[in-house]
């Protein structure tokens, strides 16, 4: 494989963890976050900033998902208080919060961000491996959560938080583990991002990333964790392969979440869904 | 001390372009609990058709006036292609439609106008006021006045007139409405094309004061009208206006006092996520 192919896949590796932790929040518990992408930060500046000090990619990657599932449990805090609608926009806010904060403070890497982070000692195929392998268990933990007694109680949440209240699940309590255990793999996702693209900088994590990656839950199908891996994979490629609408890439992207949401809002794995049961019926 | 009144004035005159943004945000979720984030898009579209208008005929009130009305017809447009088909499925759909739109309608914008912005060939409301040691330029004053006139005529059509009084109740309660004879689609309309002329006399405005209209004008604006209705309370219309000319003058001060830790547009959102961790229904919301 050439460097540039293995390059693409560790990102898409990285955006299927990134992915899959937004579905566990908003597909899994029902919890809209329009901040994600902040907790994709806090793990990548963790990493970034650690790593600079002189710490192993073994210590710094821990520290990331440490700190991004503490800050989302600052602002699991939040959303304990307030639903829906003022749920999307204070997390839309905690994410222009953070970058607000970056931005002012040189230490944290300010405008220009943080670079030459020091190479974690992998080659870049070795590194491939170690991001392929972390998605792989990503995947697996993700499944593992759905059929387990904490997903059936964020299953419980995410239709209907006063009915689940009054049957003894203790909705604060599984939003706050949503929220955490959501952040955390973002943040995992944020600190293999560090010393993948080896700096980090605050365009990487503004709303724009986080609408991206809402996109590619809800396209994928929101709790749909095949559909977030397609999606994912679908959403990091398809730039590259359409390279020739370059100009255009954004005018295609905004249409096309558009008319997923105006045609096909069940996403692909509503889709795909739809397609089995039209099968079905046919035989 | 004129340092801090002449901040004070900057800050309601933001909060003014706040609140007529907000006002419009506020309208639509305040009647189908929809987050019309391509509001940002209908705010640009207002000030790049001002400066056309304005350009090609050389009349600012016209272009002021063909702004508002045109974009109040897109924003009906963009209700019964965009969101009517959508009603009735859950809020995240009609939430991401509309972030597809607005990015959509942005980079629209970049490749008709060009991505570095377009200028008044000759600006309107030159000049500036002098007294009592400050100065507040023409255009400020014309934001205040327009702001003023056009809230208050607002005010005036929801509680005089029977079609305001529709669309009141409408937003209380639809189905009540409905049985009273109040035609929903038609107040549905009325809502989006109030609410989008009002952004674009923002958008307009921002236009001027800048002598700059680019494609990128909507997003921050947008965000922090967004944090304005949740201040406000749930579709308080009066609430939101508070809300804008206090987030104005926040600002204005915070901007100074907090620049060492945070940057000027996030002082929106930390005032935001403080109240809410307070008075999670915003700060003139009533508790459901």
């Amino acid at each position: 494989m050439s460097a540039y192919e293995i390059s693409l896949l560790t990102l898409v590796g990285i955006h299927v963890m990134l992915a899959l932790s937004l579905n566990l929040i908003t597909g899994f518990c029902g919890q809209i976050s329009l901040g994600h992408a902040a907790f994709y930060g806090v793990g990548a500046y963790t990493a970034a900033l650690l790593a600079k000090a002189g710490f192993w990619m073994w210590a710094t990657l821990p520290a990331s998902v440490v700190a991004a599932g503490a800050a989302g449990l600052l602002v699991g805090f939040c959303s304990l208080r307030v639903r829906d609608d003022f749920l999307a926009i204070a997390t839309m806010g905690a994410g222009f919060l953070f970058i607000g904060i970056v931005r002012q403070n040189d230490a944290l890497g300010g405008e220009l961000g943080i670079s030459r982070i020091p190479d974690p000692g992998l080659e870049a195929g070795g590194f491939l491996a170690l991001v392929l392998l972390f998605t792989l268990l990503v995947i697996a933990f993700c499944v593992y959560l759905k059929r387990s007694w904490l997903g059936f109680a964020f299953d419980a949440v995410a239709a209907d938080e006063a009915a689940a209240q009054t049957i003894g699940v203790s909705v604060a309590d599984y939003k706050l583990s949503a929220f955490a255990l959501g952040t955390a793999l973002a943040g995992l996702a944020g600190g293999l991002y560090a010393y993948y693209l080896r700096s980090v900088g605050i365009e990487a994590f503004g709303f724009p990333v986080s609408i991206l990656i809402l996109a590619m839950v809800v396209i994928g199908g929101m709790g749909s964790i095949a559909g977030s891996v397609v999606a994912a994979v679908l959403l990091t490629l398809l730039p590259e392969w359409f390279h020739f609408i370059s100009d255009y890439k954004l005018l295609v992207f905004g249409g096309l979440l558009f008319a997923i949401m105006r045609f096909a809002p069940g996403g692909l794995a509503g889709w795909a869904a739809d397609l089995l049961a039209a099968l079905k019926s046919r035989t | 001390m004129n340092l801090l009144v002449e901040l004070g004035v900057q800050g309601l005159i933001n909060g003014a372009i706040y609140a007529l943004i907000a006002t419009g945000l506020a309208m639509v979720f305040g009647l189908l609990r929809i987050l019309h984030i391509a509001h940002a898009g209908l705010f640009a579209l207002g000030g790049y058709l001002g400066l056309v208008i304005t350009n090609a005929s050389g009349s600012f009130a016209l272009g002021l006036a063909g702004a508002m009305l045109l974009v109040g017809v897109c924003g009906m447009a963009m209700y019964r292609l965009c969101y009517e088909p959508i009603l009735d499925k859950p809020p995240y759909v009609a939430l991401i439609a509309s972030v597809g739109l607005f990015i959509a309608m942005e980079e629209l914008f970049r490749l008709v106008f060009g991505a570095y912005g377009r200028s008044y060939r000759r600006v309107p409301l030159q000049g500036a006021l002098e007294f009592a040691g400050m100065r507040i330029k023409y255009a400020e004053l014309g934001v205040a006045v327009l702001t003023v006139g056009l809230l208050v005529g607002l005010a005036l059509f929801t509680s005089r007139t029977r079609v305001g009084i529709a669309w009141r109740a409408t937003v209380t309660d639809s189905r009540m409405a409905a049985s009273f004879g109040v035609s929903i689609a038609g107040v549905r309309y009325l809502n989006f094309f109030i609410g989008s002329a009002l952004a674009a006399a923002a958008g307009v405005m921002v236009g001027v004061l800048n002598n700059l209209v680019e494609p990128g004008m909507g997003g921050v604006p947008s965000y922090k009208a967004l944090a304005i209705i949740v201040l406000g309370g749930l579709g308080n219309l009066n609430g939101t206006l508070v809300a804008a000319l206090l987030l104005g003058l926040v600002e204005a001060y915070g901007s100074i006092y907090l620049s060492k830790v945070l940057d000027r547009d996030s002082i929106a959102f930390a005032a935001l996520i403080a109240v809410l961790l307070v008075r999670p229904q915003g700060l003139f919301g009533l508790r459901s």
